[in-house]
């Protein structure tokens, strides 16, 4: 079975000094041909799919306010545009943007999500996060002030009451986005010049949510999209998020520390699916990664990005340095936990990317674990998913 | 010198004027349908693309309403994707002050401006209805009195996040290793009515600065908006005598505002038939009217009017003879059809009588007939005279078929207009803005950077 990888594109790269390495293209960061090459290079390796990273803030090295540096890339543009500017130039790849339901009208986002899925025929997804930044909430000015992030514990925040809310909020969101994606039928277009009906309104459908946080009634603008459920991602750590993922998402990226850790990660997974009853098939899990690649000496060009940026860049997930092969051979022997692919994080954009695709995928290959060509368009077929018919149709 | 002359295209709507009973008629959610129509809208050197939006479906007697197409992609992501498939057309978006935040509308629009290269604009509308707002979390709660107030505040504080980076924020010069310039992004802090927020905006400022801003309104504060705020005035004028009217009183406003006549630039939404003879479009423009109002859809608009169900009558004969109900609404989502009913109701029964109509032929009658019916050369010799007559600085044309209700005008009518030398023969800078002719946007800060 041919393992599944994702890139996961951020700004430069995900070192913070990534933008001041060699090659990189720091002055493009907000053109739109920027982003055409990295996908482009990522549809060349056959990948399933890329991410883009969003916030409603500026990025910050401080977990609760802005930082004031200068000295690493500050601004970014909205993810789900850059999927749809890139779509029309690309024909296979996935395309999964990123997008708050703190913040976010889950309406807004089922239909630019849907438009993204007609637009790419097929290859739409979508990553719904919370948001827990006290900062951020002031952009907006319409909730109460949110307390300061609790990292006391680990490298991840500890879900007190006010994560737990938001994480209810976002299943909330989610569950709204999904029956808006189904409130059409598939056939419920008729052009009936007889009756001179243009939709059968039977196959329209209103959703009538009513939640705790708010209220949506239906049915949607926008037509079932060729996928009809386009991909749902998100990213976890702990109990709280695979709970939320397990009733919300198709694809969970996990954080593993090592492949004993994988295999404990991937016990959880399964236990939160458990938990929450869940009846869709299984959670496809993927592991996170950031990567420097290189024939040679990797680590020492990415110690070198730390003498940079002034820190070391350790973040919540496992940081790989190495060749294409040695990686490999890594996410071949991780994959035995139970894992069926990586999201990759390029630690310096477009060098480990290209070396993903050049690099690591031919050595996939050549182990005859990573496909030569791609099968199908859509994906949700990539990752064996069927396409749903709609939970209203009758 | 000779006015020039700017031209809009409209994607085919959700009303009436689109035709889908046309076996020309194709997708109005396939990708495809908006690359044909941008595609030919730049083909002809069109100012812009403009995209509607409507954020429930619409409701007769409680049910959606399904005479009329029905479903839209979200507008700004499809822009998006169209900023790929053109170079030089502006990419004109509908988004609404009511159901959105500042915040992400200006980072949007911000981004769209980024990947189009410049070509972005934003049709500033608003919407008081709490039956859109049933989609919302915020819900409708706006009174109709604070449509504008809030519209202008959300401008106004969209300007103040675009104006928070200054043009040069971004150095991204890895010798100094300063990817920031010290003081090229400012805190914002917005307090108003509608809006209080702080903090930083997260988009660099877009090449164009601001986006292009269009308005729609028609009241006296809609235009008194435009005149404060807008770049282009997006009108329903579209008779002569009527739209100087309507040029005047809005030129006249823009000096109090310290702006120059040239710096609203009014564009009424129009539609044309073309045929080889006058005779000839007359009779395709009255085909096409037959077909936008079929049996089912005059027996609509007359219930809208009357209030109640009128499914009974025969829409090949005459007027219902029942009252209308004044008190009840059959239509919701649908804005033509707040105004006076009863008065509607006696002045159509006096037509239907005087020139002996049915049902259907009355509701032709009444509904507007196209604007510029003739041939090729008659009807640019007429969008002309509108132009150089000062009803109008141009025009968004909205085509009755998707999606290649814009080939004959761009293959017919545009090329007459160049000849008259009163339409670009091409496109002469890469931003909206230069298509325009307006000033590109400075910024309102006053602190300089080092």
């Amino acid at each position: 079975m041919t393992l599944h990888l994702a890139v996961a594109l951020d700004g430069a790269g995900w070192h913070p000094a990534a933008w001041r390495a060699e090659g990189a293209r720091p002055d493009r960061l907000f053109t739109p041909g920027y982003w055409a090459e990295l996908v482009a290079e990522a549809e060349r390796g056959l990948l399933d799919f890329v991410t883009f990273e969003d916030a409603l803030g500026l990025q910050s090295s401080h977990l609760d306010e802005p930082d004031g540096r200068l000295d690493q890339v500050r601004g970014r543009l909205d993810a789900v545009l850059i999927a749809s500017r890139v779509a029309p130039l690309s024909s296979r790849i996935g395309l999964v943007p990123t997008t708050s339901t703190t913040h976010t009208e889950p309406f807004h986002v089922a239909i630019g999500i849907a438009s993204l899925d007609h637009i790419s025929h097929g290859r739409a997804g979508w990553r719904p996060r919370i948001s827990g930044r006290p900062d951020h909430v002031a952009h907006f000015g319409r909730r109460p002030p949110f307390p300061p992030q609790d990292y006391s514990r680990d490298r991840h925040p500890v879900f007190g009451d006010h994560v737990q809310g938001l994480f209810a909020e976002a299943a909330d969101a989610v569950e709204v986005v999904r029956r808006l994606w189904d409130s059409w039928e598939d056939d419920a277009e008729i052009r009936d010049v007889a009756t001179g009906r243009f939709v059968d309104r039977d196959k329209l459908h209103y959703i009538d949510f009513r939640g705790e946080f708010f209220s949506v009634k239906g049915p949607s603008i926008t037509p079932r999209s060729p996928q009809g459920q386009p991909l749902v991602t998100s990213l976890a750590h702990d109990r709280l998020p695979y709970e939320f993922a397990a009733r919300s998402s198709d694809v969970v990226y996990v954080t593993p520390r090592d492949r004993e850790d994988a295999t404990a990660i991937v016990e959880s997974v399964r236990a939160a699916e458990a938990t929450v009853g869940r009846t869709e098939p299984p959670l496809r899990i993927f592991a996170d990664l950031v990567v420097f690649l290189d024939a040679r000496d990797a680590a020492g060009r990415k110690a070198r990005l730390d003498d940079l940026d002034g820190a070391e860049h350790n973040g919540d997930a496992h940081v790989f340095t190495g060749t294409p092969e040695e990686l490999a051979g890594l996410l071949l022997e991780w994959r035995e936990a139970g894992l069926e692919g990586f999201r990759l994080r390029p630690g310096v954009l477009p060098h480990d990317l290209v070396a993903i695709t050049r690099g690591l995928v031919p050595a996939l290959q050549n182990a005859g674990a990573f496909r030569t060509a791609y099968d199908t368009v859509d994906l949700r077929g990539r990752l064996g998913l069927a396409r749903p018919v709609s939970r209203y149709a009758a | 010198m000779t006015k020039q002359i700017h031209l809009a295209a409209h994607f085919p709507g959700v009303n009436n004027t689109t035709v889908w009973s046309d076996p020309a008629s194709g997708s109005q959610i396939d990708f495809d349908s908006f690359r044909h129509l941008a595609q030919t809208a730049e083909r002809g050197k069109f100012d812009f693309f403009f995209l509607a939006e409507g954020l429930r479906l619409r409701e007769a007697k409680g049910r959606i309403h399904d005479l009329d197409v029905v479903g839209r992609p979200e507008s700004l992501t499809v822009l998006s994707a169209l900023a790929a498939v053109t170079t030089h057309l502006g990419l004109a978006a509908t988004v609404n002050s009511t159901f959105n935040e500042p915040y992400e509308v200006a980072r949007r629009l911000a981004t769209l401006d980024h990947l189009s290269g410049g070509r972005a604009a934003w049709n500033v509308v608003t919407s008081f209805d709490a039956f859109t707002g049933e989609n919302f979390r915020r819900g409708g709660f706006l009174a109709e009195a604070d449509r504008y107030t809030r519209a202008k505040e959300f401008l106004q504080t969209a300007r103040e996040l675009w104006d928070s980076w200054a043009a040069d924020a971004v150095a991204a010069d890895p010798e100094s290793g300063r990817f920031l310039r010290p003081g090229g992004v400012a805190p914002f802090r917005h307090q108003g009515r509608h809006f209080d927020i702080s903090g930083l905006f997260n988009v660099p400022r877009g090449p164009q600065g601001h986006p292009v801003i269009i308005q729609a309104g028609d009241s006296d504060e809609g235009r008194e908006f435009a005149a404060s705020s807008a770049d282009v005035i997006f009108s329903r004028h579209s008779k002569l005598e009527e739209g100087r009217a309507f040029y005047r009183d809005v030129k006249r406003r823009l000096a109090a505002y310290g702006r120059r006549p040239e710096e609203l630039k009014i564009l009424p939404a129009v539609t044309y038939v073309l045929g080889d003879t006058e005779a000839e479009a007359a009779e395709r423009a009255a085909e096409i009217r037959r077909a936008q109002v079929g049996p089912q859809t005059a027996l609509y608009f007359l219930e809208a009017v009357w209030g109640r169900d009128l499914s009974g009558y025969d829409p090949d004969g005459p007027l219902p003879d029942v009252e209308p109900n004044l008190d009840e609404g059959v239509s919701r989502g649908h804005a033509a059809f707040r105004r006076d009913r009863g008065e509607l109701v006696s002045k159509w029964r006096a037509l239907a009588e005087e020139k002996n109509l049915s049902i259907r032929e009355l509701a032709i009658e009444v509904s507007a007939p196209q604007t510029f019916i003739g041939t090729p050369r008659s009807v640019a010799d007429e969008i002309d005279h509108f132009v150089q007559a000062d009803a109008a600085d141009g025009f968004i044309f909205v085509p009755h078929l998707t999606p290649g209700g814009l080939d004959d005008l761009v293959d017919k009518v545009v090329p007459l207009l160049q000849e008259k030398g009163v339409f670009r023969a091409d496109y002469t800078g890469p931003t909206l803005r230069d298509h325009l002719r307006l000033a590109p946007r400075t910024q309102n800060r006053t602190e300089e950077t080092s």
